[in-house]
C-alpha cells in the first residue's frame, strides 16, 4: 500500500523531468538547453529518492547535476554561436532513431523483470536500512574486476587527455 | 605620540562595557548549565517531552503523539493519507523553520560580528554608529539593499541573469539539514550525509558559473572560470579528507560519526589533524574566502562574479556566502571537533550548546584567517591543490585504511589502538609533507635572504661618489 505522498511525489518529479527534457529540445539557446538539462538531473534524483534508494540519489545530484554539467557547460563554451539559434541539426533523424531504440530497451527492461517491491510497513519488515553497504559490497566484492577495470579506463582516459594538451617543454 | 593626536586612547575604551556584557553572558550561561545540571541530577528531567537538552526528543514525543491521533481517525482517511502523514508534516514544518529562523538570524549578526572583528584585528573601529555598538548597521545594509535598483546590464541574458541568486541560495540553505545539533536533534540525518553534503554542495559551481557567463562582461567571467577551475579543483582533496573521517566512524552518517567520537571521546582532529587541515583549507577555497578568494580578487578583477549584480541580488550572493563559512564551520565541528559532545560534559550541558560555541570557534578562525593572510596567487591556489594537496591526501586515506583494518583484525584495547593510530598519522604526516615539498623543490636552506646593507658596510654615504671618480 502507497501512502498518497509518495504517488504526488512520483508525478510532480516525473513531470519535471519530462518538462525540462522536452524544454532541452524546445529552447534553441544552448546554455538555457543546460539549465534544463540540470533540472531534469534533479527530477530523476527525486525519483531515486521516492524509490529509497538514497545512495543513487545522491550520486545522481554529485556526478550529473555537479559535475557532468560543468563539462556540458565548458563545452558549451567552446561551440560558436553558443547562444544564438541552434534550431537546425544535421542529426535529428539519427537521433529520434537512438532515442526510441533506448526507450524501448529500457520499457522492455522495467515490464519484463519480475522487481521485487517493499513499501511501508513491508519495507519497514524487511529490516532495511539503506543502500550503501550493499552497494559497497557488491562494488568491491561481485564486481570487483569490472570496477577495477572502469578506474584504470577512466585512468588512462585521464593521462591521455593531459598528454594531449601538453604543451611542448622547450 | 602625545595623547591629542591619537583619537583612540582619547576617546573612553570600549572595551569596558563589551567586557560588563561577556561576564554577564557567561555568569548567565554557567547559571543556566547549574540550573540544568541540577534539574538532571534531581531526576526530575529525564525521559519528559519538555527536556530541553535535545529538542529532538521533544519532537519524537511530538510525532509519537500526532501518531496516536493519526491512529483514531476514520479508515477511509487513513487509506488516503497514510498512517504517519500528520507527523511527517507537522516535523518537517517545525524543523525547516527552526533552520531557517537559525540561519536567517546568524547571517543578521554574523555581518556585524565579522566585519567588527576584522576591524579589530586590522586596528580599525569598524561599523559603530549605527545602534549600541553598531549592532543595527546589518539591518541598515539589507534596508539599503533592498531598496537599490537592481540593474541588468545590456546585452546579458535575461534568463540565466536572473537565475544564479537563487539557484546558489538554495544550496546554502539544504547544507543545513544534516547537521546533528544533538543526539537526536538532526533535521535531515540521511545515511549517507557525507555525500550529500558534498553533492549539494558542488550544485553552487554552475550557479556561479552561470552568473559569470550571463553578465556579458570580461571581468566576470573571468571571475566565474576561477570559480570554477578553484571549486573542480579543492573538492578533490575535501572530499578525501572525509573519506578518512568516513573510514574511521565506519559511516556516512553524520550523527554517527558525532557518536562515534563521542564514544571513543577522540575527536577526529587528533586522529587525523592533516584531513582537518585539508577540510578547512579547501572549505576556504570552495566559500571563496581570503586567503583564497581569486574568484573575487577585488584588486585584479572588481569583485569576480557577481561584478554586475547590484540590489538585493548582491545581497543574497553575499548572505550565501557568509552563511555557507558558518555552515564550513559547522561541518568541522562535526566531522573533526566532536559534535555536540565535550567529554562527558553533554549530560549536563544541552548538546546544541556546546555545538554552537564550537561552530562560534570554527567561524572566528576563519574571521581571523580573512583578516590576517594575504591573498594566494591563482597558479599558487591550483598547483597547492593538484601537486601538493592530491598526492599527499591519497598516500594519508591509504594508510587511514590500512589503520581501520589493522584495528579491526587486532582488537586492541581502544585507548591504545587510537593513541598509535595518531601518533603515526602524525609522524607520517609531518615526514610526508616535508619529503614531498623537497621533492617539489622547497629548499629554504638554499635561498639566499637578502638583507638590507648598511651604508657604513659599504663605505659611508660617500662611497658611491668615491667608487665612481675611482673607476
Amino acid at each position: 500500500m502507497t501512502s498518497i505522498g509518495i504517488t504526488i511525489a512520483f508525478y510532480a518529479l516525473s513531470g519535471l523531468s519530462i518538462g525540462a527534457a522536452v524544454a532541452v529540445f524546445l529552447t534553441r539557446n544552448l546554455l538555457h538547453a543546460v539549465i534544463f538539462v540540470i533540472l531534469a538531473f534533479i527530477g530523476m534524483a527525486g525519483l531515486f529518492v521516492t524509490l529509497s534508494a538514497d545512495f543513487l540519489a545522491v550520486s545522481q545530484v554529485m556526478i550529473y547535476a555537479g559535475a557532468i554539467s560543468v563539462l556540458l557547460v565548458f563545452a558549451v563554451m567552446l561551440t560558436p554561436y553558443a547562444s544564438r539559434d541552434n534550431g537546425n541539426s544535421l542529426f535529428a533523424p539519427v537521433g529520434v532513431l537512438v532515442g526510441l531504440g533506448f526507450a524501448a530497451l529500457i520499457g522492455f527492461v522495467a515490464t519484463q523483470v519480475a522487481w521485487p517491491v517493499f513499501s511501508g510497513s513491508d519495507l519497514e519488515a524487511q529490516n532495511f536500512t539503506g543502500t550503501v553497504r550493499t552497494i559497497g559490497g557488491a562494488l568491491l566484492g561481485g564486481y570487483a574486476l569490472p570496477f577495477e577495470l572502469a578506474s584504470v579506463l577512466l585512468l588512462a582516459a585521464l593521462v591521455g587527455a593531459i598528454a594531449l594538451v601538453r604543451e611542448d617543454e622547450r | 605620540m602625545s595623547a591629542a593626536l591619537d583619537p583612540i586612547r582619547t576617546r573612553r575604551p570600549q572595551g569596558d562595557l563589551a567586557l560588563v556584557v561577556s561576564l554577564f553572558a557567561v555568569i548567565l550561561l554557567i547559571g543556566g548549565a547549574a540550573g540544568v545540571g541540577y534539574l538532571v541530577l534531581s531526576g526530575s528531567l529525564d525521559g519528559r517531552w519538555y527536556d530541553f537538552r535535545d529538542l529532538g526528543v521533544g519532537m519524537a514525543h511530538l510525532a509519537e503523539w500526532l501518531d496516536e491521533q493519526n491512529a483514531s481517525q476514520p479508515a477511509a482517511t487513513r487509506a488516503l493519507l497514510g498512517d504517519h502523514w500528520m507527523s511527517y508534516l507537522t516535523t518537517a514544518v517545525i524543523g525547516g523553520i527552526g533552520i531557517l529562523s537559525f540561519v536567517g538570524g546568524v547571517l543578521l549578526i554574523l555581518i556585524w560580528v565579522e566585519r567588527r572583528l576584522i576591524a579589530r584585528i586590522q586596528v580599525r573601529r569598524g561599523p559603530n554608529r549605527l545602534g549600541p555598538y553598531g549592532l543595527l548597521q546589518p539591518l541598515a545594509d539589507a534596508i539599503k539593499l533592498i531598496q537599490k535598483e537592481v540593474l541588468i546590464p545590456e546585452g546579458a541574458d535575461r534568463f540565466l541573469f536572473f537565475l544564479p541568486p537563487i539557484l546558489v541560495f538554495i544550496p546554502g540553505l539544504l547544507v543545513w539539514g544534516p547537521v546533528p545539533w544533538a543526539p537526536n536533534m538532526a533535521y535531515l540525518d540521511l545515511n549517507v550525509g557525507v555525500l550529500y553534503l558534498i553533492a549539494i554542495s558542488s550544485l553552487a559551481t554552475v550557479a556561479i558559473f552561470i552568473a559569470g557567463w550571463s553578465s556579458n562582461n570580461h571581468y566576470a567571467l573571468l571571475g566565474a572560470m576561477r570559480t570554477v577551475a578553484m571549486m573542480i579543483s579543492y573538492e578533490i582533496p575535501l572530499g578525501m579528507a572525509l573519506i578518512s573521517v568516513v573510514l574511521l566512524a565506519g559511516s556516512m552518517q553524520l550523527s554517527e560519526i558525532v557518536r562515534w567520537q563521542a564514544q571513543h571521546y577522540a575527536w577526529m582532529a587528533f586522529l587525523i589533524p592533516f584531513s582537518l587541515f585539508t577540510f578547512f583549507f579547501s572549505s576556504t577555497a570552495e566559500l571563496n574566502r581570503t586567503p583564497n578568494d581569486i574568484a573575487e580578487a577585488e584588486s585584479e578583477i572588481v569583485a569576480g562574479f557577481h561584478t554586475e549584480y547590484s540590489g538585493m541580488k548582491f545581497g543574497l550572493f553575499y548572505a550565501v556566502e557568509l552563511g555557507n563559512a558558518v555552515a564550513v564551520a559547522a561541518f568541522v565541528t562535526a566531522f573533526f571537533l566532536g559534535g555536540w559532545s565535550l567529554f562527558g560534559l553533554e549530560a549536563f550541558i544541552p548538546g546544541y550548546i556546546i555545538f554552537a560555541t564550537k561552530v562560534a570557534a570554527g567561524y572566528f578562525v576563519l574571521v581571523w584567517l580573512r583578516g590576517t593572510l594575504p591573498r594566494f596567487r591563482l597558479d599558487q591556489l591550483m598547483a597547492f591543490a593538484w601537486k601538493y594537496l592530491i598526492p599527499i591526501t591519497i598516500a594519508h586515506t591509504t594508510l587511514v585504511a590500512a589503520e581501520v583494518t589493522a584495528m579491526g583484525a587486532l582488537a586492541l584495547p581502544g585507548i591504545v589502538e587510537l593513541g598509535t593510530v595518531a601518533l603515526v598519522n602524525i609522524a607520517f604526516t609531518v615526514w610526508v609533507m616535508r619529503r614531498w615539498a623537497r621533492f617539489l623543490g622547497y629548499r629554504p636552506e638554499t635561498e639566499r635572504v637578502m638583507q638590507p646593507k648598511l651604508t657604513t658596510q659599504v663605505g659611508g654615504l660617500h662611497a658611491a661618489e668615491r667608487m665612481r671618480g675611482a673607476s
